[in-house]
Order: structure tokens, then sequence, then C-alpha cells
């Protein structure tokens, strides 16, 4: 009896929630109009593949500037696509995505790589490239921007000290730990200092120390202003660091919590 | 571009060229092939074509006057004749140096039998020499309608032959080129689509974070151009020691045939070649690999 009230009680939260995220996604104009930046707008974003049901269906959230916020859900909720459509991997069956100010959906092919080098990105595999040595993979970020190599030389080893790397710049990706490895994407993804981060799984294939370090490392990242977004399994962290967290399931968003934790699903 | 970044997709091409390393021996040694036969072809056409040149010189159609016409006639006639494109010389005959150089050349010792007299008389002639042998029938035309020419002689076949011979091989050579050119072509477009093959995972990294296409694309196309380079510079070398020692052993082997087989220099072929060659080489790696590149780089 107990235990169905609980859930009662916690399926009106989670509707509560949903209803707040609904009102929430038309609020920006008012936000801005307090000063507020808004860097994230999805608007009723859907996406669906040629076979089966949609990815996503008709979700609308927002995100602040120098927001820290957690996406969370099970396989197949629509976590990772929703990071492809914010990457332009993909684009919106129906809906508007605005990143930074630009209509990501309207981005022309061409500009789609201006575009991405406004994001970070981090992946749980990390995805260095193999033949090149910590300091190139790090430095290719600059040289796609045409950064002069005096800069470049500045900027690396710098980026590499702050996730504590800067020994190992010579090293090749297959010579490092995992956990140095997503250091190194991450020093790739912070060097161009972008105004938005986006992590898909980054603790994904980190034992639990090393996935706290790389937690650490971005909420520091965060702190110095960059918008950060993690998809994440990790309930551990998820609980512990008390950020927003946003509930995705079958395409939807059940829940957005401002300092929220991990919800089970059943 | 900034120069650093010139020479980092230079570098980056090299690279591709060193990981790819067997698989880049086909598209260079079939360019070598192809820019080695075109270079062979070039220099036996170019060298026959110089031989035609010299007998085509040798080569005149022969004009012969009506009987009695007068001098300032045939002088008319000659200042006509030498007007014309197709002529390169005209050289008067007369009727003595005609039956001079008959005598010399048939009659030796019976020459005394004819004392004074000469059966050539009425035989004075313009001996008309042309830039082009082709040309010869447009000029025997025009000079048979001529107002106090009797006859005009010609030697179609030798013309004939050599200006055929000399088409043949060009065609025959142009045919082969241009099926090397393809299989160049498409060899080239094999590696740099193997490349892509093998690099796949990394230029979808190189997207995503934010790398032009050009910015991905230019080491591929860079790969192309340097073994069509490599492919053309090999052959070059092959030419150039071959065709001297042809050209010595030729002239050494037929010495009879010496003021015939009159060769060119090597610095005479090279002059033209080493720069249709190279481009010839260049040329077919930026076609294969930026056509290939641009195919399957649409990440």
């Amino acid at each position: 009896m107990v235990v169905s009230l609980l859930n009662l009680l916690r399926r009106c939260v989670i509707i509560g929630t949903i209803q707040l995220a609904g009102k929430g996604f038309r609020e920006p104009a008012k936000k801005e109009q307090r000063g507020i930046s808004i860097m994230i707008i999805l608007e009723d974003v859907s996406k669906s593949y040629s076979t089966g049901s949609p990815a996503l269906n008709n979700i609308s959230l927002h995100v602040e500037k120098g927001e820290f916020v957690f996406i969370v859900g099970d396989s197949g909720s629509g976590k990772s696509t929703l990071i492809k459509l914010l990457l332009r991997e993909l684009t919106p069956t129906s809906g508007k995505i605005i990143v930074n100010h630009t209509d990501v959906g309207k981005l022309r092919h061409n500009k789609i790589p201006k575009y991405r080098r406004g994001l970070g990105v981090v992946f749980q595999d990390f995805r260095l490239l193999k033949d090149r040595n910590v300091y190139e993979n790090v430095a290719f970020a600059q040289r796609i921007l045409a950064v002069p190599v005096r800069q470049i030389r500045k900027n690396v080893p710098s980026v590499l000290s702050l996730v504590g790397l800067a020994e190992k710049y010579k090293s090749r990706p297959r010579e490092l730990s995992g956990g140095e490895q997503q250091r190194v994407a991450l020093a790739r993804a912070i060097i161009n200092k972008p105004p938005i981060l986006l992590a898909d799984e980054p603790t994904g294939n980190l034992d639990p120390k090393n996935s706290w370090e790389i937690m650490k490392l971005l909420e520091q990242i965060n702190k110095n202003g960059t918008t950060v977004l993690v998809v994440t399994h990790n309930r551990e962290i998820v609980n512990a660091m008390q950020k927003r967290v946003i509930t995705m399931k079958k395409g939807i968003i059940v829940s957005d919590q401002k300092k929220g934790g991990y919800i089970d699903e059943d | 571009m900034r120069i650093s970044t010139f020479f980092y997709t230079f570098g980056q091409g090299i690279k591709n060229i060193w990981r790819n390393k067997i698989f880049s021996l086909a598209p260079v040694a079939t360019i070598a092939a192809c820019v080695f036969l075109f270079g062979m072809f070039y220099a036996i056409v170019l060298n026959f074509s110089n031989i035609v040149r010299q007998a085509q010189s040798g080569v005149a159609v022969t004009v012969f006057f009506d009987e009695g016409i007068s001098d300032e006639k045939i002088q008319e006639i000659g200042t006509e004749i030498s007007k014309r494109a197709e002529v390169s010389k005209i050289v008067f005959v007369s009727a003595e140096e005609a039956w001079e150089s008959f005598k010399q050349e048939h009659l030796g010792d019976y020459v005394d039998s004819f004392g004074d007299d000469n059966p050539l008389a009425e035989d004075s002639n313009y001996e008309i020499y042309m830039n082009d042998i082709s040309m010869q029938e447009n000029l025997v035309t025009y000079l048979e309608g001529i107002d106090g020419v009797r006859t005009v002689r010609k030697s179609a076949i030798v013309a004939n032959m050599l200006t055929s011979v000399n088409s043949l091989i060009g065609v025959v050579s142009l045919g082969i080129i241009l099926i090397l050119l393809a299989v160049s072509i498409f060899l080239i477009s094999n590696t740099v689509a193997l490349g892509i093959t093998v690099r796949r995972e990394e230029i979808g990294i190189m997207k995503l974070i934010g790398a032009t296409d050009f910015v991905v694309r230019a080491p591929f196309v860079i790969e192309g151009m340097l073994l069509g380079l490599v492919g053309a510079s090999l052959p070059l070398v092959a030419i150039y020691i071959i065709y001297q020692r042809t050209v010595i052993y030729l002239a050494d082997r037929f010495k009879v045939l010496d003021s015939l087989l009159q060769f060119l220099s090597i610095h005479q072929i090279f002059s033209t070649l080493v720069p249709v060659a190279l481009i010839l080489g260049v040329g077919i790696g930026f076609l294969g690999s930026f056509t290939t590149a641009r195919k399957h780089l649409r990440v």
C-alpha cells in the first residue's frame, strides 16, 4: 500500500516536471530579456528513422549558458540521437534546434564545420587519432582553425597541464590508459575554448576512480563558464554531483530536475 | 591558406603514401608505364616526323612548260607559284641544266653519241618543294590550271606513304596512351578510395571536431598528385638513358643510312617531353584522387 502510494506520488512528480519542462521551453525569450543567455533550445523536436518508432518524440528543452546538465535514460531512450542532432550528424524530422544562436536544422553543409568548432565533444570510445601522439591529437583541433604554429605550441602544453598529461605529450593513444585517453579527448575538446561541451558517456569505459577524475575536470571546465551537457548511465556520479538532470524514456523527456538525481524507471 | 597549414597538409599526404606504400606501388607503376610509353612514342613520332620532314624536303613537284614559251612568261609563272602558301622553295632548272644532270645520272660513256644536241631542249622546268607533303594534291590541281604549263609531275606514292605512316603512328600511340591514362586514373582512384576506407574512422573524428571538407580531402589529393609526380619522373630517367643508348646503337649499326636517319638530340625531345610528362602524371594523380575524395568524403 505504502509502495503503491509512493509510486503514485513519484509519477505525479514526474508528470509535474514534464509539464514544467513543457512550459519551460517557452520561457527562453523571457529569460533572454532578463539577461540569461540560452545556449541550447529544442522546440518540439522529433526524429524518426525509416523503421520503427521515433527516436525522439516532440521534445522541448532549453539549456542556459554556464549550466551543467546530465541527460540520463536507458538504452534506446533517445539520448544519443539528441547528441547527434546537436552535433548536426543528424537533422530533425520536425521541430527547431537552436545552439548558441545558430539554427542547426537550417545549417548548410559547408557551414557545419564552423558550427562544430563551437562545440567541444567527448565520446565514450575517446575517438583519438591513433597514428598521432597526444600532442598532435590536441593540436589537430587547432590546426583545423589555422591557428599559428607558435600559438599551438603554447596552447597545447597548457591544456595538457590542465588535464594532467603534460609529461605524456609524446605518447601514442595505445600507450595510455582509458582514463588518460579520455583526458586527451577532453583536452582536445576544450583547447579552442568552445562555449558548449557535449560529452556522450564520457565515463562509460572507465573505472570509478578515473570516472571521478573526468567528472571533476568537466566540473572545472563548467566553472570556467562552459556549458556542459553530459549523457551518462553513471548513477553514482549523477546522484553525487547534484546538477540538473534530464531523464529520457522512449524518445521523450520524462523528468527535468534542477538539482536532481538518477530516477529509476520501472 | 597559411604556409604552416600547407606544409602540414603536404606532410599528411606523404604519410598517407607511406601508410599505403604497397597499394601505392600499383598506381605509380601504371603511371610510370603510361608516361614511359607516352615518352617513347613521343620520341618515335618526333623523330619520324623529323625524318619525314627531311624526306619531304627532297620531294618536289616538277612543272614543265608549253613549247616555245617565252622566258618572261616562265618567270611570271615562277613568281605566281612562289606566292602559294604550300610552297617552301622553288628552283628553276634550265634545259641545259636538265640535260647535264640527265647525262651524268644516266648516260655515262654513251654521252658522246649525242654530240651538241640537247634532247631536253623543251624541258626547262620548276622544281617546287612544299612545306607539307599532304598539300600536294591541292598544289598540283592549281599548277595544272596555269596557262603555259604543259605537264606537272608529282611523287604521290612517296608523299602519301610518308603521311600515312606518320598518321598511323600518331593514332596508335594516342590510342595506347588513352587506355593507359584511363587505367592510371582508375588505379589512383582505387588507392585513394582504399586509403579513405582504412581511415574512415579517423575522417569521421576530424569531421566531428570541425574539420572542413578541404582539410580532410587535401592530404588525399596531395597523395594522388605525389604518386603521379613520382610515376612520371621514374620513366623520364629511363627514357633519358634508353634513348641515348638507342640513338648511338642505331647510328652505329646503320651507318649506310646516315643521311636519312638524322635523330633528334635528347635535349630536343626532353624540352617538351619533361613538362608534358610531369603535367600528365600530376594531372592523372589530381583527377583520380580529387574525384574519389570528393565522392567518398561527403560525411
